[in-house]
């Protein structure tokens, strides 16, 4: 079954299908993952129900790829990273890495594997300790791995790692002494990358590594993270809110609704073409920067409902502005929509996806340029000359402050 | 029901709305300082702009520039010391906040000027109940009794599109969500008909797709009851979509006025250039994003020149020995960067090499 059968308006040529790196290897396969909390009351603390945070998930990540996760708070995207690192406890189901199921490992294998997969919080300031020096919160995890083979038990060994890897995040060697509260906000989130990268971890997850940062230092660390990806050779999982950082730095991309993934496309295809009407929601909402785009927005009523008590059905029936479009049909509440390929590996999770069409996805994720037609100004725009301005008097400039040891400006 | 899917917008609204008449608010060369025990803190320092009456007006910066303090002293919600309001004056509707005393203060405050804060949780009282809360506002400022109150209550959250009202006047904030307590905050600043609405961050703490509901609100209710709008955020896309206006702020300054259209597209100051280019986006996938090299100035050592001097693709002599002013380029038009003066007129073209380049 392919999107262009089915399509509502033929005229719009066929979704294209980067050539993804689908023949590449897996490194981490999700099988039925179910995480869940058990919500417990009454004088025995019995279990009355349960949070289903992750809620039988199954997909990919391959190797070499930044697999971004998008979805609302309390989707379940970061309990899923989380539980893939062993972090929260799964309820069920598998994950392989590299050919070993995470979820059964024990002891000492465990312990094996967490340096090969590593993890980059959110807060910077509340993931380092305040009481430790940059060489603790780094060494801290050096030395718990540490082997005769790779030496780290050594101070000088592990001092010189420490060192190598400040530089690698673009700190200097020096800081190994100093303490959280003497770093900015996107110094931090390096100490923190460091901190991950010290243990030569083949996957990272990425839990929101950015979101705390303001946006001028927040484009300085993804480039971090873009160029380490590349000289470490890591696989990320890479979890945001922010669909435009995810779109910038993700190969693929999951979007999660209460606890399921409900639609999974190559990058591209999935911010092209969107055919969730959760997705095709999610990126109507971002605000473009560009004042001249005018997108159609399509409002979703009310908020995301409990995970402890989900919707039968299609979880996002609710709020599914296609479903109303549609006249409510039946199946949406009876029956709950299986992830489906609609070909090139687009998952989709709807019993509808068939019935938005690429005309109303580009509307409402892209917009139209309206006002005006010139391109925003590729340099700062030619600075016309003050007098120049039409009913402006400013033939005498602004005076220069009187700085000690300050000159008249030079002539130009 | 069809009203889920928004109409697509008409066509581009005029620079200038009809109905946006006289100045409402006119701030000129505020300075708000805090002493602390390491110095003082010059958090604002020579901010001006104005708005007029229904018009919609962003201070767009990043943490620490100075915007919350900018609104914060607009309210007069400075505490004095360690506070001082060191010089300027807020002008609303021709008198001047600053000297304004106490008890008429707080007659605008509220009243006259309501705020929207951004942290739904942390700025209602968690053992009031919503009702009490919204009615708290209603009984100071609109002189009638407790049923009024409520029946004003009552209406204020229809306004915002509160389900069943009736029973959320009853509920207490812990028992709503972010979005409906967001919802109830702006109930609350409107329920006392605001000639001015000041937004610090109102949409940051939600998700996108309770943002765009909360900003369709705000827009629908900014237009319907013809109160200007002063929009505080660090989002450039939510500054793009929601006003006419901008004013960037940093370390302290305004350092670039304009209209959205003018400032997103045609950027005069170096520091707005540079943060709308350092938005990822589509376009830019497998490229290096262009950052701001360097962080925000310490507050306590600020450079002598202009302060965003070190971070500058651009800066030369000048820009380190004096800081420029407010250079205007045109009608409500401004920028505090020295390439803006017709004396350094040449200068931008000997710059060929790429611009905004960080750091490794």
């Amino acid at each position: 079954m392919t999107i262009q059968s089915q399509a509502v308006d033929p005229g719009v040529p066929p979704p294209v299908v980067a050539p993804g790196p689908a023949q590449s290897q897996t490194l981490i396969k999700i099988e039925n993952l179910k995480t869940y909390y058990p919500i417990r009351a009454g004088l025995l603390r019995r279990v009355v129900g349960n949070v289903r945070a992750v809620d039988d998930v199954s997909f990919e990540i391959r190797k070499g790829e930044v697999f971004g996760l998008v979805g609302e708070s309390g989707c379940g995207k970061t309990t899923l990273g989380r539980t893939l690192l062993r972090l929260e406890k799964p309820t069920s189901g598998k994950a392989d890495f590299d050919g070993t199921d995470l979820l059964k490992l024990q002891g000492r294998e465990l312990k094996a594997m967490r340096r090969r997969m590593q993890i980059i919080f959110q807060d910077p300031v509340g993931s380092l300790n305040p009481r430790m020096p940059v060489s603790d919160l780094i060494g801290e995890g050096l030395l718990a791995q540490a082997t005769p083979e790779n030496g780290w038990g050594q101070r000088k060994t592990r001092d010189k790692r420490i060192g190598d890897y400040l530089e690698e995040v673009g700190l200097r060697r020096e800081y190994s002494r100093r303490y959280p509260h003497e770093f900015s906000g996107g110094q931090r989130q390096r100490i923190g990358i460091a901190r991950a990268l010290a243990l030569n971890p083949e996957f990272i997850f990425a839990d929101e590594p950015v979101s705390a940062l303001d946006v001028s230092i927040q484009s300085q660390v993804l480039n971090l993270l873009a160029d380490l990806r590349e000289r470490f050779n890591l696989t990320f999982l890479f979890v945001a809110h922010n669909l435009s950082v995810v779109q910038y730095i993700s190969d693929r991309v999951g979007v999660m609704y209460l606890g399921k993934v409900v639609e999974l496309a190559d990058v591209t295809e999935l911010y092209a073409h969107p055919r969730h009407p959760y997705t095709v929601a999610l990126l109507s909402a971002v605000p473009d920067p560009d004042p001249r785009v005018r997108k159609r927005h399509l409002v979703l009523k009310g908020d995301v409902p409990s995970p402890a008590n989900p919707p039968s059905g299609c979880r996002f029936h609710t709020r599914c502005w296609l479903r109303e479009q549609l006249g409510n049909p039946e199946n949406c509440v009876a029956e709950e929509p299986l992830v489906r390929d609609i070909g090139a590996g687009h998952l989709v999770a709807c019993h509808h996806a068939e019935k938005i069409s690429d005309n109303v996805a580009r509307e409402a994720v892209q917009g139209s340029i309206q006002v005006g037609e010139q391109a925003r100004s590729p340099e700062l725009a030619p600075i016309i000359a003050p007098d120049e301005v039409p009913g402006q008097d400013l033939d005498s400039p602004p005076p220069l402050s009187s700085e000690p040891g300050y000159d008249a400006p030079p002539a130009v | 029901m069809t009203e889920t899917v928004a109409a697509p917008e008409e066509a581009p609204e005029p620079v200038r709305r009809a109905g946006v008449g006289d100045v409402l608010l006119d701030v000129q060369d505020l300075r708000t300082y805090f002493h602390v025990m390491d110095g003082t803190v010059k958090a604002v320092d020579g901010v001006s702009f104005s708005i007029r009456k229904g018009g919609r007006l962003a201070l767009v910066g990043e943490s620490g520039c100075g915007k919350s303090v900018t609104a914060l002293s607009i309210m007069r919600l400075i505490e004095t010391p360690p506070g001082e309001f060191a010089g300027g004056k807020i002008l609303f509707e021709g008198t001047d906040l600053l000297t304004m005393d106490d008890r008429h203060i707080r007659k605008v405050r509220g009243g006259e000027i309501a705020m929207i804060f951004q942290e739904p949780m942390t700025s209602l009282n968690p053992v009031m109940t919503v009702g009490d809360q919204i009615m708290e506002a209603i009984l100071i400022h609109q002189g009638v009794n407790k049923k009024g109150a409520q029946e004003i209550a009552l209406k204020a959250l229809q306004d915002v599109g509160v389900a069943d009202p009736k029973r959320r006047l009853k509920q207490y904030p812990h028992e709503l969500s972010g979005g409906m307590r967001q919802r109830i905050m702006i109930a609350m600043a409107l329920s006392c008909n605001p000639k001015l609405i000041i937004a610090d961050e109102a949409t940051t703490a939600l998700d996108v797709t309770i943002q765009r509901q909360i900003l369709e609100l705000i827009k629908a209710i900014q237009e319907r009851t013809g109160a200007a709008l002063l929009l505080i955020t660090h989002d450039l896309g939510v500054v793009a979509e929601t006003v006419d206006d901008v004013a960037v702020m940093y370390a302290g300054r305004v350092v670039e006025t304009g209209t959205v259209e003018e400032v997103l597209l045609h950027p005069r100051m170096p520091y707005t250039r540079g943060l709308l280019e350092s938005i990822p986006s589509q376009g830019k996938r497998g490229q290096r994003l262009s950052a701001i090299k360097g962080t925000v100035p310490n507050p306590f050592r600020l450079p002598p020149g202009c302060k965003f001097e070190p971070r500058c693709p651009f800066g030369w002599e000048t820009c380190v020995e004096s800081e420029p002013e407010l250079i205007t380029i045109g009608r409500d038009r401004s920028a505090r960067c020295w390439l803006n003066d017709k004396r350094f007129a040449g200068r931008l073209a000997s710059y060929s090499a790429p611009p905004a380049t960080e750091p490794r």
